[in-house]
């Protein structure tokens, strides 16, 4: 059986104090208490400091390009379909360059668990804004602060189909880590959007800020109830309410085609050409 | 016997119906078939046509003279009448055409009076239509039927109707031609009918491709079409991405996970590919791309034919990646090079590229065969006990000729570790100088000897010491290879065909550049405006054509323009 110690990666090159540490520990915690080994999954990143994460623990991996996670866990998903496969990313990474891939993912119902960092700045290049920055905010990019209204990606991914919605706070790492084993028991499309202080670049939403605002939604809220969570999905000022604000099942993608339906997953099949000489056929 | 039909229309009056029709009977019947499209970019409307060309002796690339003309519209009259041979028609319908002609170069064929009375629905007026061509031509109506069934197989309930209609065309076709002196050849055996887009379709599966992702585009939608609708028989997923960057990036991850996998598109789509193909290279992640060029730049001529994104295919991508680029010149070449491509890929773990164009993609040649057994297929992947058994593995780990084993994650206990920034041999990001080196060497100086040993020489045809030299590349080969058989009455003509552009063929191979040199005179033939292969190969030998032979005006070549352009004298 897997130690926490099985998921101790390599030695983070985040800032001390870094809100990517809670999310890290949260995860390490999670995967050892579901009792799952490293190699029982894959982890598909993209670029910015989340992007490394993968690299922070120990796991299967691929650390792809800018925006282009969904697409590649997609693509693992459909190949392996018995692969959990979980894709971390960022608020610029999925919700910006990454944007529609995001949306077709959620309304695919591809089974692959997305877990965004979402620290409302760009920290890996420095300081310029992110589509979930709010107005005002100081960035390094523009002189007049952010004038744009800021992304709530939530209602977004409600409206979008996304089955499974949640929101955690890198601060609350015993609430973090429920949410990624609530997230690893759903068989489709999850989101798990990870408030994450960026403590270099980010002065607005600090630790003090993210606490002063974040509550749980508690035992009483009904996850089945898609108003009341469009209603607390909407929620992003004095109070902002974390933990899974709405679970329904649906039928995954992988569940629906007929090619994979009830069947192995491709790559558990064999290789290599089949039933060749029917198509031939066909142009005789 | 070398004849030309053309059927005239305009977009959604099921011309290619009546074209490929045709095209499957003269197959069938054991003639040697070329058929190609020429379609603009909407769904109703405007002019389209189907050319196909049949003959007794092989037949590989268009012909400009029509001895057939089958007019679905009065466009179609005034467009290609001129095309005409001198003792070519017109078949047309009077009441479509809402026109009589009195020449003797018409025949009047009331297509939509013989499908209402034999099948009771105008809309059969096609099937009439081929008929009377067949029955024109003295063909033996015995495949009217089997043709029929084949065509309607997706709606049983009309396969009766349409047999009555076939025949009672056919009747008409045969009692009602004055002009028609054609004497059918001798039935050989039947021949099969392939499409460019379904001879890569075909080799990709034949290939163990088992997924599939892409954004329809013309001129390789009908890869797209192909695999899915073959999906299930050969278990391949088949995804239609939102956009060519996750087509490529889905592809990516399915091949992580232990898939062989494809996605295709044009040059458009390509554009948006770009970056994806970067990271296939760093992260050594087999795929097979197939561009299939169409003029541009920007959206250009969507439904015609080019040959510009050859430099754009060898060049793309930022950084230095080592790839496989092949431009296979008919169906034949187009599995061959499928097929390798896959292979190589997978041994090599270099993105490999397949070059078509519209012209290819949408043309039909007739084959005698496919062989099932001429495609190969090896499993270069680490699977199951073979990777369980390992002591330990690392993903990228340094061997003597760059290939580093590739497994497939969750298989094992040892982690699968990739990623698109410079990595050491487990997998993991690293900024070492040392490491940063030698992995540079591993992808590119360590492979490329060992690729480029793969290559096969361009195909030389016709004399051995030419007067005169055609080169080309791609799917100018059929168009070339007549001409250089109608030169050779004349004179000593070869032609020079090149379809494995990358690595391009090798120093140890310099004897096609001797040729160049020796001949009296050798002329690179494209489908564009700026002599892309001319820079190509002087760029890799040093060699310059002093004489080229361009043609971008979205159309292929036919045999006469090209022989015409050679004389000097363009028509």
């Amino acid at each position: 059986m897997a130690t926490l110690d099985d998921y101790k990666g390599l030695k983070p090159a985040w800032c001390p104090g870094c809100g990517n540490f809670g999310i890290l520990t949260a995860f390490r915690r999670a995967m050892f208490e579901l009792e799952v080994e490293p190699h029982e999954f894959v982890v598909v990143s993209g670029i910015g400091q989340s992007g490394k994460f993968p690299h922070y623990t120990r796991c299967n991996t691929f650390n792809g390009l800018h925006g282009r996670t969904l697409p590649v866990a997609t693509g693992i998903r459909l190949a392996n379909h018995d692969l959990p496969v979980w894709a971390f990313a960022g608020d610029g990474d999925c919700y910006g360059e990454g944007g529609n891939h995001w949306l077709h993912a959620m309304r695919r119902n591809i089974g692959v668990k997305l877990v965004v960092h979402d620290n409302q700045v760009y920290g890996l290049t420095k300081g310029q804004p992110s589509p979930t920055s709010l107005p005002g905010m100081n960035v390094t990019s523009m002189p007049t602060g952010v004038l744009v209204d800021a992304l709530n990606p939530l209602p977004v991914a409600l409206a979008a189909g996304c089955g499974f919605v949640a929101r955690g706070f890198s601060g609350d790492v015993d609430e973090l880590a429920d949410l990624f084993k609530e997230a690893w028991r759903y068989r489709g499309f999850a989101l798990l959007d990870v408030l994450q202080p960026c403590v270099t670049w980010n002065k607005l939403n600090t630790y003090a800020w993210y606490r002063q605002r974040c509550r749980p939604v508690g035992p009483d809220h009904d996850p089945t109830d898609f108003d009341k969570a469009f209603e607390l999905a909407r929620r992003f000022g004095d109070s902002i309410p974390t933990g899974v604000l709405y679970r329904v099942e649906r039928r995954t993608y992988e569940e629906k085609l007929p090619v994979l339906a009830g069947g192995p997953p491709l790559t558990g099949r064999p290789q290599g050409p089949r039933r060749l000489e029917q198509t031939i056929r066909e142009f005789h | 016997m070398d004849h030309t039909i053309k059927v005239g229309g305009a977009a959604g009056q099921g011309l290619q119906t009546v074209g490929g029709f045709l095209a499957r009977v003269f197959a069938r019947s054991g003639y040697h078939v070329f058929a190609f499209q020429d379609y603009e970019s909407r769904v109703r409307g405007g002019h389209n046509f189907y050319q196909l060309r049949f003959s007794d002796l092989r037949v590989l690339a268009p012909r400009r003279p029509v001895d057939i003309l089958v007019a679905l519209d009065r466009e179609s009259v005034d467009l290609h009448a001129g095309e005409l041979v001198a003792d070519g028609f017109v078949v047309y319908d009077p009441s479509e055409l809402k026109r009589t002609f009195e020449s003797d170069r018409f025949v009047a064929v009331p297509f939509g009076e013989i499908a209402e009375r034999n099948g009771g629905d105008r809309v059969m007026s096609n099937t009439a239509a081929s008929g009377a061509v067949l029955g024109m031509l003295g063909m033996s109506p015995d495949l009217l039927d089997v043709v029929v069934e084949d065509a309607f197989a997706a709606k049983p309930g009309v396969i009766e109707a349409n047999r009555r209609v076939a025949r009672a065309g056919w009747d008409y076709g045969g009692s009602n031609c004055p002009r028609c002196a054609f004497r059918p050849a001798p039935r050989d055996t039947a021949k099969l009918l392939v499409e460019g887009n379904q001879a890569v379709a075909l080799a990709a599966i034949a290939s163990g491709c088992r997924f599939y992702s892409g954004y329809p585009m013309t001129p390789t939608t009908g890869i797209l079409d192909f695999m899915a609708m073959h999906a299930e028989r050969h278990e391949i997923v088949v995804e239609q991405a939102e956009d060519e960057i996750s087509a490529i990036n889905m592809v990516l991850g399915a091949s992580y996970a232990g898939l062989r996998s494809m996605t295709s598109t044009s040059g458009g789509g390509f554009a948006l590919m770009v970056e994806g193909l970067s990271l296939a290279g760093m992260t050594e992640t087999p795929l097979v791309i197939v561009l299939g060029q169409r003029p541009g730049p920007a959206t250009g001529l969507p439904t015609r034919t080019e040959q510009a994104d050859l430099l754009f295919a060898l060049f793309a991508g930022h950084g230095e990646v080592p790839r496989v680029v092949f431009a296979p010149g008919n169906p034949g070449q187009a599995m061959r090079l499928v097929n390798k491509a896959f292979d190589l890929t997978e041994k090599y773990q270099v993105p490999a590229i397949v070059l078509t164009d519209q012209h290819l993609a949408d043309s039909s040649w007739s084959l005698d065969g496919i062989d099932p057994g001429s495609f190969t297929w090896r499993d270069y992947r680490l699977r199951g006990d073979a990777f369980g058994s390992l002591e330990e593995y690392r993903r990228h780990a340094f061997t003597s000729d760059g290939v580093s084993p590739m497994a497939v994650p969750g298989d094992a206990p040892h982690l699968v570790v990739t990623d698109s920034d410079e990595h050491d041999e487990s997998g993991h990001l690293t900024e070492d100088a040392v490491i940063r080196r030698r992995m540079v060497e591993k992808r590119y100086h360590l492979k490329l000897p060992n690729i480029s040993a793969e290559i096969s020489p361009p195909e030389l045809y016709g004399s051995d010491r030419p007067d005169l030299l055609l080169v080309g590349w791609g799917s100018s080969y059929g168009v070339m290879k007549e001409a250089v058989e109608h030169l050779s009455a004349t004179r000593d003509a070869a032609m020079l065909h090149f379809s494995e552009l990358q690595p391009f063929p090798g120093e140890s191979m310099g004897w096609y550049v001797d040729l160049m040199r020796g001949a009296g005179e050798a002329i690179c033939v494209e489908n564009n405006a700026g002599g892309r292969f001319a820079r190509l190969l002087r760029m890799e030998t040093g060699y310059t054509f002093r004489r080229s032979i361009l043609k971008y005006d979205g159309r292929p070549f036919t045999v006469e323009e090209l022989l015409e352009e050679i004389d000097g004298h363009p028509g």
